[in-house]
Parts: C-alpha cells; structure tokens; sequence
C-alpha cells in the first residue's frame, strides 16, 4: 500500500463554537485511490470535507498534506496546495462563461500553462468545449457538474474532494460522471467522496468510511462493503 | 423640444454614473448600502483643490490653462493623485468601521454607521474648508456651439470624455483582468470564490479604493463645471441611489445607463414641472422603479 497523501488527525470542527458535529474524525487517503465516505444524513460527512477544505473552522486535530499541516489555513490558500473541493450545491460562477470558470480558477498559472490546462480539460469534457462561451447557468445540470469539477482540476490538484458529485442527476449522467472520477484517479489524483448514493460510489470506490456522529465508525475495502447487507441496513440511510 | 436640455443632462448622467459605479460595487460585493459614496466625492473634489493649490505654489509662477480648458495640468495631476488618496480614505473607513460591524453586525447597524460616516466626513469638510462654495478656476469659459442648438463648454466636452474613459477602463478591468473576474466571482458567490483560491477579504480592500476612486473622479467634475460645496456629494446621493437601482445593483454598464436616465429625468423633467422640483425628480424615479421594477432594468435574479 502507498503511503497517505492526506492524512487527518482527530478533526473536530463545526459552525458554531462548543456545537462540534465533527467529533474527531481521522482518515488518510493515497494517490490513485478513491475514498468514499458514506453515513447516515448529519453523520458528519460533509463536514468533514468542508473542515479538511478550510470552509469550516477546525477546532482541533490535524490535517497533513504530503506530510505538511495544512490543517486551519483559510479556505483560498488551499488551491496553492494543490487541495481542489468541489461543494453540493453553487458549485460553478454562474454568470461567468464556462470559459471564465475555468480561466478564473487557473489563476495561479502563467499563461501559456493555463491555456494549455483549459485545452486538455476540454479534451476531457468535450461538452464543456461546446459550451465556453455560454454563461454557466444556461448549462444543464450533468454539464454543471462537469464544469465544477473542471474549475477544481483547474489547479492539477493532489487531492480532490467532492460533495454529493451525483445529487439531482439522472442516473446515466451520475455514471458519465463517476466515470470521469476514475480517470481523474488514474491520473493520479486522491479522490474523496461524499455520496448518499452508496452503491454508486461503491462500485467505483477503492476504500471507504462509514461515518456515524461524527466519527469515523467502520473502514474497509469498497467491495466489503458493497456485499454487506448488513452494513448498508445500519448506516446507509435504507440503501438496499 | 430644446436639445441643450438633453445636453445637459447627459452631462449630469455621466456625473451620477460615475459615482452610482462606486455604489454599485461595494453592494454587490459587500451587500451593504453605502451611504458615504457622495462624501467620497466631495472629499475627492476638496483633496483635488487643496493638491492643486500646493503645486501651483510650489511652482510659484502662473500656471497657464491647457488649450481650450479652464484648468491647468497641476489639477489633472492633483485629481490623478485625489483619486488614489480618496480611495485611500474609503479603504480606511472600511477597515476602521465597516469591516469590524460586518463580522457581527447586522444590515441596519451597517446602514446606521455608513450614515453616520457620512455625516462625520461632510461635517469634517465643512470644518476644514467652511461652507462657503469654492471653484477650481476662476476663468470664465465660453459654451461653444455644436449645432444643433446644443452648446456645452470644453470643460464638460472634457468631462463627457473622462467618463467615457473611465468606465471603458474599469469595464476592461472587470471583464480581462484577473482582479477584475475575482471581484465579479466575489459578488456572485464569495464562498465558491474562496474555494476557487481568491482572498476575498483584498478583492474588498480593493473594491474600495476603486468605488473611491471613481466617487474622486466624480466629484472633480461637478467641481469643474459646478461648484465645490461640503454638501455637493451627499446631494446627489439620492440620484446616485436611484441611478444604482435603476441600472439593476450591480451591473457596471447598468450604473452608467441609470445614471443617464436620471440625469435626463432630471433636466426634461425641469421642463415639465419647473426647477423647484428639480430635487424631487430622482425621488419619484427611485419610487415608480421600486414600485414597478424593483430588480431594474439590467438587473439579474440570479
């Protein structure tokens, strides 16, 4: 097994200060491996992701990012780190052309290096290229979601996390997308994924945590998971 | 009809739209009225006179005007530093005031304090510089024709220019630089803009010293082609307010067609029901528009 390429240490954070709904949550994550986190709803799940990203404050505990602490660094330094976060809802500029997503996103690189980013991400997502010049709420709602996820690999991030990627999406378009999260693994990238879907994100996950009050409770292989009914019955909110 | 009316009120409109800019953008990107934004333009119009007249001293000579103008170079250089100095000072009452409320105060204690600002800075004018009017030259200038029955003098050809520069510029910045895209991003969705790597607490900072910049640029030019006065910004605060509105909050392109239509509203408007109402007029505009389009008409739902 490769060594962690995140690692996270006993976080505790929450919105309001004494009122933590992460209760020192731990879990590591390496290159070329997707780690879903699964759990009833208010287990923490996106919480814990959101903490890990800097949008909410981290009380206690560790976040190491190829050995260095990251970990309360606010929310805009993260890109610099190469930590890319795709949240749930209000994922892309609305406004903004999807080209000026994309350009917006790749800030930090030079210039030629930017457009030559863009290009290969269009290669990627081919109905984004179609699209550059539409502004991003007149796209509908599987090329949104492809256009969050192009505005966070703007930054050819180490790891990538991702809220709910498959929420509101029609289940063709959830495959065409998690399809797309097995590329980016592959092109070495640490894929973390919050999903209700489990057994979507289980058939293409390699690892996962089942979360409960804001712990991490189990942590096994993806396809452990996957055939125990028993499991999906206690923490997978009913999922058959 | 009269076309020097729509002169005139051209001339107005730019004025306004100018100042309604500043407006616009700090509530897009601060969701916060700012009520000190027509005593930004005062204070940019008095720092131009006081930094013109210490470099026409320093020079201890006569100064002649450029061309057809009234002014010399040493206001254009004064109004170029103003600019940055006013932007400086919205910057500072942000940082001292604004920013502290913000963390956890809320909208009405926001709107009592930027009021209140405005207050303080109008009264610290008329403590420095006395009530009484004063004027950046004391030539006379000559309204030249230009056909059509319209005569406007070189000053507000000039001032027509400037603004037409100005909001092509800051239209540039917004739309092609990366600043620019960050303070769009910022006002749309800040949280999304953080995630994306912007620092939107500097897209702010920056925010303000553009908003007062551009109150600056205003103010100089009602100096220029009116009067200079403690109570010239906060007089049109309103127009400012119903030009902002008017052109939907937040829209760049929206503030200067707003401020147009108010400043024409206001010039015909003279005509219709006599220059004693003139002040109502932008008044009953920010009702009908409140009443009847109250998102305006650029303005997004989104």
């Amino acid at each position: 097994m490769s060594a962690a390429l995140l690692e996270v240490v006993d976080l505790v954070a929450g919105y309001e200060p004494g009122l933590p709904i992460l209760r020192g949550a731990s879990l590591h994550a390496a290159a070329r491996e997707i780690v879903v986190l699964l759990g009833p709803n208010g287990a923490g799940k996106s919480t814990l992701i959101k903490a890990i990203a800097g949008v909410v404050p981290a009380s206690a505990g560790r976040v190491l990012l190829a050995g260095e602490e990251i970990t309360r660094l606010p929310a805009h330094r993260m890109t610099r780190h190469r930590l890319g976060f795709v949240p749930q809802t209000e994922n892309v500029f609305n406004r903004m052309t999807v080209e000026e997503n994309l350009v917006l996103a790749g800030f930090l690189l030079a210039g030629t290096e930017r457009r030559r980013q863009i290009e290969a991400l269009y290669a990627f997502f081919p109905d984004l290229a179609r699209q550059r010049r539409l502004p991003a709420r007149r796209l509908s709602g599987g090329q949104r979601q492809m256009l969050a996820i192009a505005r966070a690999l703007m930054i050819s991030p180490r790891v990538l996390m991702l809220d709910e990627p498959s929420a509101g999406l029609s289940p063709r378009l959830v495959e065409s997308v998690f399809a797309k999260l097995v590329e980016i693994r592959d092109s070495d990238v640490a894929i973390i994924l919050v999903e209700q879907n489990a057994r979507a994100a289980l058939a293409i996950g390699d690892r996962a945590y089942v979360m409960v009050e804001g712990r991490e409770r189990h942590e096994a292989p993806a396809a452990i998971l996957r055939d125990d009914p028993q499991l999906a019955r206690l923490y997978l909110g009913g999922a058959p | 009809m009269n076309l020097q009316y729509i002169a005139d009120g051209l001339l107005l409109g730019a004025t306004i739209g100018l100042g309604a800019i500043g407006l616009t953008l700090t509530y897009s990107i601060l969701r916060f009225a700012n009520f000190t934004q027509g005593d930004l333009m005062s204070w940019g119009a008095y720092l131009t006179l006081t930094l013109a007249g210490a470099i026409g001293g320093a020079l201890s000579g006569e100064v002649l005007p450029l061309g057809p103008f009234s002014f010399g170079w040493p206001i254009l250089l004064a109004g170029l530093i103003a600019m940055g100095l006013t932007g400086l000072l919205a910057l500072l009452l942000d940082q001292l005031l604004f920013r502290r409320l913000r963390r956890h105060g809320s909208a009405i204690v926001m709107v009592i304090a930027s009021f209140g600002a405005s207050m303080a800075l109008r009264s610290l004018l008329e403590f420095i510089y006395t009530p009484q009017p004063l004027y950046f030259t004391q030539n006379l200038q000559i309204a030249r024709r230009l056909g059509v029955g319209i005569r406007l003098t070189p000053d507000q050809l000039a001032m027509l220019g400037l603004t037409a520069i100005l909001v092509v510029a800051l239209h540039l910045l917004l739309t092609r630089s990366h600043i620019g895209r960050a303070m769009r991003a910022a006002a749309e969705n800040p949280a999304l803009a953080e995630i994306t790597g912007i620092d939107v607490a500097q897209v702010v900072r920056i925010t303000w010293l553009i908003g007062g910049a551009l109150a600056s640029a205003a103010g100089v030019m009602i100096g220029l082609t009116v009067q200079i006065r403690p109570y010239m910004g906060f007089d049109l605060l309103l127009p400012l307010f119903a030009a902002a509105i008017l052109g939907g909050i937040g829209s760049i392109p929206g503030a200067i067609v707003g401020g147009l239509v108010v400043g024409l509203a206001e010039s015909l408007g003279v005509l219709v029901v006599g220059a004693e109402y003139r002040a109502a007029i932008s008044f009953a505009v920010l009702i009908l528009l409140l009443l009847f389009r109250p998102t305006g008409l650029f303005g997004s739902r989104d």
